[in-house]
């Protein structure tokens, strides 16, 4: 492999040490909350839609600023967040609600 | 009527040398990996959320302390690793390779930490006979469903498996960077791997261990 000079690129040079610090501030903050919910045992549904809440925020937080996402062009953005939601949508949309239906027949065959 | 040239028209357009999306294959290509590997693990925390909802006995196995304690420890390691990464990538864009050198291998680091307390849980799990195959908890009189252990440590595994990678990845970049073969993009690449592997423990995190607690007689 050829050798490379390591000179400075500003290609990316996208953020601040300041930002990045605020952000891993942030995700120790939200994680502190989700260990806090564990701890004060709420109700599972209360708890499934808070805890996925902040794990959505929490993931926005480390690809828009550590992965630069944000930095980035609109169109690498474009392929890559919307395919993701289509699929995960018609997993849950099409696969999902059969779990549901499972537990109903475990029901049902109990009573 | 005259003559339109095709050429002409066409040319810039599909010409090459153009970059759509501004940036370079090694990083393109990365992004495209792990938008497939995010379907892996989607895949994977889906259908461990699918038999457990179709299950009417899956246990509750962990303790605030020390299942969970530990697991919140694991978060902040992943955390502050990609942190040092962010910050090693800043730097070998600066071209400073001995700070980003030192950053990466912080990461690698912290990444081993992980990888470590992660396999005691397991063997803690282990002594409490917890395997992928068979569990000895209990609900409501009934034994536990076996699936547990097998999605439990399916997903946490392939988690696992995903780090140690990211742990070989991460030591061939410093090495190579700090001897001038490679070059920030390289750095670059790698840190989207290692900020992937954190997000996804962001998933794993809350919906295997948090949504697991243990909630004593509370019984829901």
């Amino acid at each position: 492999m050829a050798s490379h000079e390591i000179a400075p690129t500003g290609l990316h040079e996208v953020g601040s040490k300041r930002l990045f610090m605020w952000v891993w501030f942030w995700l120790l903050i939200l994680t502190g909350i989700e260990t806090l919910l564990a701890y004060l045992r709420l109700e599972p549904h209360t708890m499934l839609v808070l805890l996925v809440g902040l794990s959505l925020i929490k993931s926005a937080l480390i690809v828009a600023y550590f992965m630069h996402l944000r930095f980035e062009k609109i169109g690498l953005f474009l392929i890559i967040v919307p395919t993701l939601v289509f699929c995960l949508a018609m997993i849950l949309i099409f696969v999902f609600p059969d779990s549901v239906r499972i537990v109903n027949m475990h029901t049902i065959r109990l009573h | 009527m005259a003559e339109i040239d095709i050429d002409a028209i066409a040319g810039p357009a599909w010409g090459g040398g153009v970059a759509p999306f501004a940036t370079n294959t090694k990083k393109l290509g990365m992004w495209l990996f792990l938008l497939s590997d995010s379907l892996t693990f989607s895949s994977a925390i889906l259908a461990y959320a699918y038999v457990r909802l179709a299950s009417t006995n899956w246990p509750r196995p962990f303790e605030f302390y020390p299942a969970v304690v530990n697991a919140t420890f694991l978060t902040l390691i992943l955390l502050s690793s990609s942190l040092t990464m962010v910050l090693a990538v800043a730097a070998a864009h600066r071209g400073e390779v001995r700070k980003a050198v030192m950053f990466i291998v912080f990461t690698a680091v912290g990444g081993a930490a992980f990888v470590a307390l992660h396999l005691m849980e397991w063997f803690r799990l282990f002594a409490e006979g917890v395997t992928p195959w068979s569990n000895k908890f209990s609900v409501a009189g009934k034994p536990a469903d076996p699936l547990f252990g097998g999605t439990f440590f399916g997903l946490t595994g392939l988690h696992m498996l995903h780090v140690s990678i990211g742990i070989i990845y991460l030591t061939i970049i410093a090495i190579g960077f700090g001897r001038r073969k490679f070059n920030a993009d390289h750095v670059e690449v790698s840190g989207l791997y290692w900020h992937f592997v954190d997000l996804v423990w962001m998933f794993i995190f809350p919906m295997v261990y948090l949504m697991s607690v243990n909630l004593g007689t509370r019984g829901f």
